[in-house]
């Protein structure tokens, strides 16, 4: 990523719904700012800007996933911080919050900084989840004020859930002194036990065993609770159900301090899925009904769920190509998140404005990072995206480093085809 | 039978994909080998060349037996492997194992294994035809077969008769075969036991669901028990297996609600005393042995029928 001389974004259709814009405008880049943001021909400024036209083009606030897997340190045979950011990028992500359910898991300040060591000259910008628990064995707390210093903007035990209700609670109390959120992944491990897909008619015709929606929906109690009753945020990771969406709105009617995110395969993909015994259709939480997706739909439309984060989860043929019971969880979701939530968009599930709020504007607001927004001033993350560009997504374009999606093979429309990130550009396939 | 059906199934993985006329084809076709194993002589040339490979992750004796009888019985060449799903998780993977048995070009893989869908997995990945002996907790389509042949061969028929499955419907991969199998040819298919046992949904398989036993076994045909696998109680599915055989085993008294002509089926091997008693194990309207016989010809008419696919 070479410095650039500045860059001119002609023709594009601003959408910035955090200044109340959407028309077309021309976009002045420099320095890693956004200098100026003007009607299309008038701006002349820096004669030396690469000038790229976009006509055709959404210019959007840089995207941000708050939940990625990257699997460094640890599992580089599935996924490096730079291939990860490399498919970040290629997705139109300018930045990503990493997980802490690395190895060794990132509970300390050692492993923060290590992270982000690495992410210099990466693809994309890394923001870093420490883990709630130490070594995530949720038995005690991390010693998240250390890592706070070192640069973690959240945290979370994902994957590994916080079964203890008093942990839950010190943490959502403790992470206030550093005012960091917490992340929850709702999951009562006692009941999903070793179920591996959704319970119901299909695990029992398939003989798999089930994780009855309660698992998640209990937790989602719980945590909503401890956050009204601590008075501190929680974030609930991935919510699948139609349930756990009716928690989560009654929460808010009463302003509760909730926010909450879903993943593109909730709200694009059901149970059936699973048939045949597809292990890239194997997560956690598991692909649910067709009612939950339509509650799920519903949801993002009214504000009950503020971000759609992707959860990629890259995992080699190693732990996919086995029986379905024993094959790891989670699917990989950087480079298809753009395309499945723009057939909301076609849906008429939201607009433009409400897509660019799910995927920029909320999760900055929520991670109290930069970006959300292309304000004259702040930095220079945009991410550009052909919303009628069609392509089939095969296993050779797949860019992450395991190829676990669900979603190959199937032909999708609209993608980021320019992402810029601090006034560099990272990806274009313009 | 319509003139113009053709069985064309290169995979015997559930009887879920089989239709009416497959099964009564696979039956009509077992009913015609069944004569063999009843000569002095019981053997035929009709699978002479063939190589068939019976892969077992599972401890298993009387389904890779009869499997093996009824291979050799048509003169086909058999091999067991008993592996073990440890020794999997050691090095090779079950894709990599088939795909070095199909190198060496089997006609047939007869799979056991304790992950529900590993049948499916290898005919994703190698194209040797596939007969599934049973796979976690999905299906074990030969024993559903077998059951069949025997209810239509006692009772004449099988459509309108009412069977009764009792027990650990949830673990059973043989009553998810049944349950499947005896809807699609028409008969009432009741399941009761402890309500830990019943999987969610098993009414959209085609069982009627009954909270109680009597309600389940009062006119039935066919009552079939289900083995209790003390093996798989990690849940704390039963309180104990003295309460179990007091509320839900067969007992005589129990069996006196059936119909008079009723018979009993048990898939074994019985615990006996827990789900049914030795009276009723052993007494005239059992037909656990029949059940055995009708194995080996089932399991023949299969072979033969895959093979003719391939
Ligand atoms: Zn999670």
């Amino acid at each position: 990523m070479a410095a650039t001389q500045g860059i001119l974004l002609k023709n594009g259709r601003i959408i910035d719904p955090a200044n109340g814009i959407d028309m077309a405008a021309d976009v002045l880049i420099e320095n890693g700012k956004i200098v100026s943001v003007t009607e299309p021909g008038k701006l002349s400024g820096n004669a030396n800007a690469q000038q790229i036209d976009v006509a055709g083009c959404w210019v959007v606030p840089g995207l941000i996933d708050m939940h990625v897997h990257l699997r460094e340190p640890g599992e580089e045979y599935k996924e490096t911080i730079l291939s990860g950011t490399r498919a970040a990028s290629a997705g139109g992500f300018t930045a990503v919050a990493c997980m802490p359910n690395t190895d060794p898991v990132n509970d300390c300040s050692v492993v923060t900084r290590m992270i982000l060591e690495k992410s210099h000259g990466a693809y994309a910008r890394v923001y870093p989840v420490g883990t709630i628990s130490k070594s995530g064995k949720g038995e005690a707390l991390a010693e998240i004020g250390d890592m706070k210093s070192a640069g973690i903007v959240a945290i979370s035990d994902d994957g590994r859930p916080v079964s203890d209700s008093q942990l839950m609670r010190r943490a959502l109390e403790y992470s206030g002194n550093f005012d960091l959120p917490v992340i929850c992944h709702s999951e009562d491990m006692y009941l999903s036990r070793t179920g591996v897909m959704n319970e119901g008619a299909l695990s029992t015709k398939l003989g798999l065993k089930g994780i009855p929606s309660a698992a998640e929906e209990i937790m989602v109690y719980r945590d909503i609770k401890l956050a009204e009753y601590t008075g501190r945020p929680v974030h609930i990771a991935h919510a699948s159900t139609r349930e756990s969406i009716n928690l989560i709105r009654s929460a808010k009617e009463k302003g509760s301090p909730v926010t909450a995110e879903t993943a593109p395969h909730y709200f694009s993909l059901t149970e059936k899925a699973v048939e045949g015994y597809n292990t890239n259709a194997k997560m956690n939480p598991p692909l649910r009904t067709e009612e939950d997706v339509a509650s799920i739909k519903e949801a993002l439309a009214d504000g009950t769920l503020d971000v759609i984060a992707t959860d990629h989860a890259p995992h080699s043929t190693l732990e996919k190509e086995v029986e379905f019971d024993v094959a790891a969880n989670g699917i990989i979701g950087l480079e298809t998140a753009v395309p499945l939530t723009l057939n909301l968009v076609r849906e008429g599930v939201f607009d433009e404005a409400k897509m660019v709020e799910l995927l920029s504007v909320n999760p900055a607001k929520i991670l109290k990072v930069d970006g959300g927004s292309i304000s004259e001033g702040s930095i220079a993350d945009i991410t550009v995206i052909n919303p009628e560009k069609e392509f089939q997504y095969t296993i050779d374009k797949v860019v992450s480093k395991s190829k676990n999606s669900p979603f190959l093979g199937r032909q999708l429309k609209g993608m980021a085809v320019l992402t810029i990130v601090g006034g560099d550009i990272t990806f274009s396939s313009l | 039978m319509k003139t113009e059906y053709k069985f064309d199934h290169k995979h015997i993985l559930g009887i879920a994909q089989l239709s009416y006329d497959d099964i009564e084809y696979i039956l009509h076709t077992a009913e015609s080998f069944k004569e063999i194993s009843s000569r002095s002589i019981k053997k035929v040339p009709t699978l002479r060349g063939k190589t068939i490979i019976n892969l077992f992750f599972e401890p298993s004796t009387r389904t890779r037996l009869s499997f093996e009888i009824a291979a050799k019985r048509m003169s086909a060449d058999t091999f067991n492997i008993s592996a073990s799903t440890s020794s999997a998780v050691k090095g090779e993977t079950l894709v990599d194992t088939a795909k070095n048995l199909q190198a060496m070009n089997p006609d047939v893989i007869i799979i056991r294994h304790s992950s529900s869908g590993a049948p499916t997995l290898l005919t994703d990945h190698i194209y040797t035809s596939i007969i599934n002996a049973g796979d976690g907790t999905h299906e074990h389509p030969s024993q559903g077969l077998l059951d069949l042949m025997t209810v239509k061969e006692k009772k004449g028929k099988i459509e309108g008769l009412k069977v009764s499955i009792i027990g650990d419907i949830g673990h059973s991969r043989v009553a998810h075969s049944n349950i499947i199998g005896f809807s699609k040819m028409g008969a009432h298919v009741s399941v009761s036991g402890p309500a830990t046992f019943m999987p969610v949904g098993i009414d959209k398989l085609g069982a009627k669901v009954c909270d109680s036993m009597q309600e389940a076994i009062s006119d039935a045909d066919v009552v079939m028990p289900l083995r209790i696998q003390k093996e798989r109680q990690k849940d704390p599915l039963i309180p104990s297996f003295r309460e179990y055989a007091s509320h839900f085993g067969i007992t005589e008294n129990m069996f006196e609600l059936a119909k008079p002509d009723a018979m009993v089926m048990h898939p074994g091997p019985i615990n006996r005393g827990v789900e049914l008693t030795p009276e009723i194990a052993d007494g005239a309207r059992s037909v656990i042995l029949d059940q055995v016989a009708n194995g080996v010809a089932v399991r023949m008419a299969l072979l033969y029928l895959v093979i003719g696919n391939s």
